[in-house]
């Protein structure tokens, strides 16, 4: 059974725990800047979200690369960008209808979250299972599959 | 099932991956012209600035990926087409029959109407030959004269002024990349350009490219107003074209490029297009126009396949939206970001920072956003556009302040 | 590694920004935040000079641990000489502009001289320049916050800046970050008001990284599973936030009511936890929801709102959201203090506060003794423009809350703080302060220990230099009879030494609920260079402490400044478990000179600053 992650605003203290464990093992220094997964914070509601890749079936990002750096992780459903053949068009960063592709000045590559290889470290950090990694039909993605749908060009033709 | 595809750019191979995936059986012949196996030209830059091999830019990197999907690929170029009878005729008269066609044969660049592009040292910058013969001419001491400030233009620049002694750029229209930009974001580019050593010539007019030896080179570029830039190397970079010149007397109807439906199928039965050869549904516009970009490239690739397999998939317009470094300067321009009559904005500049960011609205609805210096999240920007999001009270926040366009579209979305 | 080993030094006169490495021997002796920025300060400025004269600097400053994951690990700190109290000033604060500073690449931010005309500070890594704050004069600080994220086009640039309060002089502003995180005490944001410097804000994108990552995530992790399994910082504070004291106060009779004329309170349960997650009119409770700062696994914060029915926020729209609520010290000092009990007016207070930057203890326990002169007939209409300024009044309270937060009307005043104002309307005596500086929520004639942390904290009045609360009320790390003078001085001295040193590491003193400095060393020491035990931290702690003791001392501050008003040591309390105490300062004062290696007068003796070599 594929897994993915699945957010609880409603648990989310907004403490960005889940920011510094992505870039620490990401970046291997703590730098919420470099985060794949971000939290919003509506502070006049009192809301926090936090925000990242649903690894989506249409793989907007993938599909827009126009050099195949992005690819699918078989086993976990992760879109993975490869470093070493991202030119840093930044193509997919404005395909990407959810805005979970970043551009990375530093390095000139794309950044996205790429589930950890399967044991994603937002969720290990998350100190109130705002975040955890369970199994893909208990995520409630639906609604966010919905949305993926609604941008859809035309693909909700089976493919 | 015999699917000829005739282009082997981003359309073209998804396309093709797309047609295998939902026909095991069917025979699928992808035809390319040029030398290589499918690359994409968006990274030709790269390649030009040194940081990729050509290699770099193929658009498949797995060994034999075309064989082992049982796509076959093979060198031609396309001459004529018989829509009736089923016969793509290629140079030196090769009939290829189909069932079902696929026209992906991309653009060729425009050249401006003056003498002298026969010179030598004087490029377009569109194919991997092209690169190479321009990565040749480049050098500490080379003069280069680019021409044209559009998004090719742009998006080559900074390889040029990283290999070159001095670099000038002349622009027929008032401002850079005047396709994507508005003054504002046009004039920002230009004094970025010029922080970086880079002259930028604007509402400039190349008369003709004369040989003429010097010790700036061996030729010069010749303006309306009289000067003259001399130059080792000439990039030529105004644009491009579709190409449907094979198509005349196909009976194919064709404007700017080949007019297709909603199912990317042309006038002709079986006969479909995509990519930068297609002019398809606007999104924005309800009307039908050429977007030569590499996410509808793709998406028609596989909408245009899908239909081909006999699945009635439909095509619900492409968004226009482009990326585009100019020597760093991240820009973004999505949608009618020039605005819609009856319409709102939220603009936010800062010129000493090179930041801009204006979103325009109809109604409640984002339709179109211009950024500069914009790098993280700017996706969603697409997602509210496409999606057709009603704001409602976010509208008053981004019109105060755009930049919370990322808040709004998690706000919209995570209730 | 850690430190980012790198200060910015902003001269407002000059208006010049420069870089200059940390001192890192002084890292090594001090470890960071309060400890090396007081170093800076001792070091940079004479002790005598007035607060609000150019000749003061202002530090801005992260610990080492300030930006890693370790929980909690986001605090920064003003360091200054205090306006409210002309005593060394340290107020620390949360949110997350701390880790923004660290993430631009520096351990500290020194700002000296005063700008010819108002300016704000923006730090882009190492970019780092003042521009002109013409157009955020005269603005709170939420309107200048917004204000610059919009300017510079970034959501993500966190700002600290002062309001109207301290721009105006009002003598308790405080510098406010994240909207409603506050270095709350002493008057540090008046310092920053001096130098017309309105705000600073900064965007960093460095990152941080420590010297031992496997044995940092080890020890980190540690830290935080015992932080959730500790009661107080797993269950009690998440779920019910420092506010969870209110009713445990008010029952062991040290709630501190109407200015101190009482110590028990009969609305306490009106304006507590509990009655902030009861459903009001509209079904919903004040309290929306709990909130961290950067890092914290245990997460506090309380974010809530008035009821929009409310006479202050009915027909004012922009006061009808969510933002930090009630804290306790606030509510306590919003509400006991002053004897008010109307929950929605101690919120909208507490807005206030945090909106135009003030310190909300220093102002309710202000409004606490004005309401006493007041009652007492030392100021009346004229002085108030004709508020009736009585103890129980929210009206009085909210009314005054804005004034003050103007600076304008009796609010102006109540600016001064309750030494001056009750100086200055002849009953001193009235003024419920240390050194200038106003009491928190806790009575030291029902916590004994207390009182001595009052007496003796560098800053003034203030609990969190030596919350002994911890051990003579809830028993943690051991329990201790707060009635008793016995002792005492030696809990004391080992809190306040042990909270020198975490205050100094960029963590919050909130965990010493759950950790001591012995889960504290191995997350510090894996972090930093050099070897980091949890008795060098104390060392560092004591050395820090005598250090600002000696900066007072070199300020005019002698060991008569070590007391209490006469209320507290004469006047019994009159209910409660504590009924018919007094403070026993006298019997434990002279003890605490003593385990301090202090002179009878309270300065450290000579073999002292050898032994900690000062």
């Amino acid at each position: 059974m594929q897994k993915s992650l699945h957010i609880d605003p409603d648990k989310c203290t907004g403490c960005l725990q889940c920011e510094l464990a992505c870039s620490h093992v990401n970046e291997g220094v703590f730098n919420p800047a470099k985060s794949r997964i971000k939290v919003f914070n509506f502070h006049d509601q009192g809301r926090m979200v936090p925000y990242t890749c649903t690894q989506c079936d249409e793989a907007w990002c993938m599909q827009a690369c126009p050099v195949d750096a992005i690819t699918l992780d078989a086993e976990t459903g992760a879109k993975v960008v490869s470093d070493a053949l991202c030119v840093g068009c930044k193509v997919c960063t404005i395909a990407c209808p959810f805005g979970t592709v970043n551009y990375n000045a530093s390095t000139g590559k794309v950044i996205k979250c790429d589930l950890c290889g399967g044991d994603p470290e937002c969720a290990k950090a998350c100190p109130t299972a705002a975040i955890t990694y369970v199994d893909a039909n208990w995520t409630g993605l639906d609604r966010m599959r919905q949305w993926a749908a609604k941008t859809d060009a035309g693909a909700q033709a089976e493919a | 099932m015999q699917h000829v595809i005739v282009g082997a750019g981003p359309a073209g191979v998804v396309a093709a991956e797309t047609l295998r995936k939902g026909d095991r059986a069917a025979d699928i012949v992808l035809i390319g012209d040029e030398p290589e196996p499918p690359y994409s030209r968006m990274a030709i830059p790269y390649v030009l600035e040194g940081m990729i091999e050509q290699s770099g830019t193929y658009l498949r990197k797995a060994q034999g990926h075309y064989e082992d999907l049982g796509i076959q690929y093979r060198q031609g170029r396309a001459e004529a087409l018989a829509a009736a009878d089923g016969t793509l005729t290629l140079e030196g008269g090769e009939a290829v029959s189909y069932d079902r066609l696929l026209i992906a044969t991309g653009a060729t660049p425009l050249s401006p109407p003056v003498p002298g592009l026969d010179l030598p040292g004087v490029h377009n910058c569109w194919t991997l030959a092209d690169c190479r013969e321009i990565a040749a001419l480049l050098g500490d001491d080379a003069n280069v004269v680019l021409i044209g400030a559009g998004f090719i233009g742009c998006i080559i620049m900074e390889a040029l002024a990283k290999r070159c002694g001095t670099l000038s750029v002349v622009e027929m229209e008032d401002r850079m990349v005047s396709r994507m930009m508005d003054a504002t974001a046009g004039g920002m580019l230009e004094r970025w350009c010029a922080a970086k050593d880079i002259r930028v010539l604007t509402s400039a007019r190349v008369t003709a490219i004369e040989a003429a030896k010097g010790a700036g080179g061996d030729k010069a570029v010749v303006l309306d107003s009289g000067e003259r830039l001399d130059a080792h190397l000439v990039v030529l970079a105004v644009g491009v074209a579709p190409n449907i010149g094979f198509l005349e007397g196909s009976g194919i109807r064709t404007d700017h490029g080949v007019l297709v439906n909603e199912h990317l199928e042309s006038s002709a039965a079986g006969v479909f297009a995509a990519g930068d050869v297609a002019q398809g549904l606007d999104f924005s516009t309800g009307e039908y126009s050429v977007h030569a970009i590499q996410p509808t490239a793709t998406e028609h690739g596989r909408i245009a396949a899908l239909n081909m397999l006999g699945r009635r998939a439909h095509y619900k317009g492409s968004l226009n939206m482009n990326v585009l470094a100019t020597v760093g300067l991240v820009s973004s321009s999505f949608g009618s970001w020039e605005g819609v009559a009856g319409g709102d904005s939220g603009v936010a500049v800062d010129e000493d920072a090179f930041k801009y960011l204006r979103l325009e609205f109809e109604g409640d609805h984002l339709v179109g956003a211009l950024g500069l210096g914009l790098t993280d999240h700017v996706g969603v920007i697409r997602g509210l556009i496409q999606n057709r999001t009603a704001l409602a009270e976010w509208k008053e926040k981004l019109l105060e302040n755009p930049h919370r366009v990322m808040e709004a579209y998690v706000a919209h979305s995570q209730t | 590694m850690a430190w980012a080993r790198n200060v910015l030094r902003v001269n407002l006169t000059e208006g010049t920004c420069k870089n200059e490495p940390l001192n890192m021997d002084w890292a090594q002796k001090y470890l960071g935040q309060r400890g090396l920025a007081t170093k800076y300060l001792v070091e940079e400025t004479d002790p005598k000079v007035d607060p609000l004269s150019p000749d003061n600097k202002m530090i801005m400053t992260t610990g080492p641990l300030t930006g890693t994951c370790a929980s909690t690990a986001g605090r920064y700190s003003v360091v200054t000489k205090g306006a409210l109290t002309g005593a060394i000033a340290c107020s620390n604060s949360g949110g997350f502009f701390g880790n923004e500073m660290k993430n631009a690449g520096y351990d500290m931010i020194i700002f000296e001289g005063r700008a010819p005309e108002p300016v704000y500070l923006l730090v882009e890594n190492e970019n780092a320049r003042l521009i002109d704050a013409s157009e955020y004069w005269g603005k709170s600080v939420w309107d200048t916050e917004e204000g610059i994220k919009a300017k510079h086009q970034d959501p993500l640039i966190r700002v600290a800046s002062i309001g109207v309060a301290g721009e105006k002089g009002v003598k308790f502003a405080c510098v406010v970050n994240d909207m409603h995180r506050a270095a709350g005490r002493s008057g540090v944001g008046t310092v920053m008001g001096s130098k017309n410097l309105k705000a600073v804000a900064i965007r960093g994108t460095l990152g941080v990284s420590v010297e031992d990552v496997g044995a940092f995530m080890q020890a980190t992790a540690d830290g935080k599973q015992t932080l959730a399994d500790n009661p107080v910082t797993g269950q009690g504070l998440p779920a019910f936030g420092t506010q969870v004291l209110m009713n445990v106060i008010n029952e062991v009779g040290a709630l501190p009511t109407r200015n101190h004329r009482d110590v028990q309170f009969d609305g306490a349960k009106n304006i507590s936890a509990e009655a902030m997650a009861e459903p009001r009119a509209d079904g919903k409770p004040n309290l929306v929801t709990n909130a961290a700062c950067f890092g914290c696994t245990i997460a506090c914060g309380r974010i809530s709102t008035v009821e929009r029915t409310h006479y202050t926020v009915a027909e004012r729209p922009q006061y009808q959201i969510a933002s930090g609520g009630l804290e306790y010290e606030a509510a306590w000092a919003l509400g006991a203090a002053t004897g008010v009990d109307d929950l929605d007016a101690l919120t909208f207070a507490n807005f206030i506060c945090n909106e135009q930057g003030i310190d909300p203890i220093s102002f309710g326990a202000t409004v606490g003794a004005a309401m006493e002169l007041y009652e007492e007939g030392a100021i009346g209409d004229e002085q108030t423009g004709g508020l009736e300024v009585r103890f129980g009044s929210a009206e009085a309270l909210t009314q005054l809350a804005e004034q003050c937060g103007q600076g304008e009307g009796f609010g102006a005043e109540v600016g001064l703080g309750s030494k001056l104002l009750c100086e200055k309307y002849g009953k001193p005596e009235l003024s419920m302060s240390v050194k200038g500086q106003e009491f928190p929520a806790y009575d030291s004639r029902g916590i004994q220990g207390m009182g001595l942390a009052y007496a003796t904290a560098n800053r003034g009045a203030c609990h969190l230099r030596a919350y002994t609360v911890s051990s003579e009320i809830l028993g943690v790390p051991e329990k201790t009879d707060p009635h008793v003078t016995e002792g005492k001085a030696g809990l004391v001295k080992a809190f306040q030494d042990a909270t020198s040193a975490v205050d100094s590491t960029g963590l919050c003193v909130f965990t010493t609920f759950a950790w001591s400095l012995d889960d504290i060393a191995p997350q510090v020491n894996a972090a930093c260079e050099g070897d980091w035990t949890a008795e060098r931290l104390l060392e560092v702690g004591e050395r820090i402490w005598n250090l600002e003791r000696q900066y007072n001392t070199a300020a005019g501050f002698t060991g008569k400044d070590d007391t209490l008003p006469a209320r507290l040591l004469k006047d019994a309390a009159k209910t409660g478990p504590a009924e018919g105490l007094t403070n026993g300062l006298d019997k434990m004062l002279p003890e605490y000179y003593e385990v301090r290696g202090w002179t009878a007068d309270g300065v450290p003796s000579n073999e002292t600053v050898e032994r900690l070599a000062l």
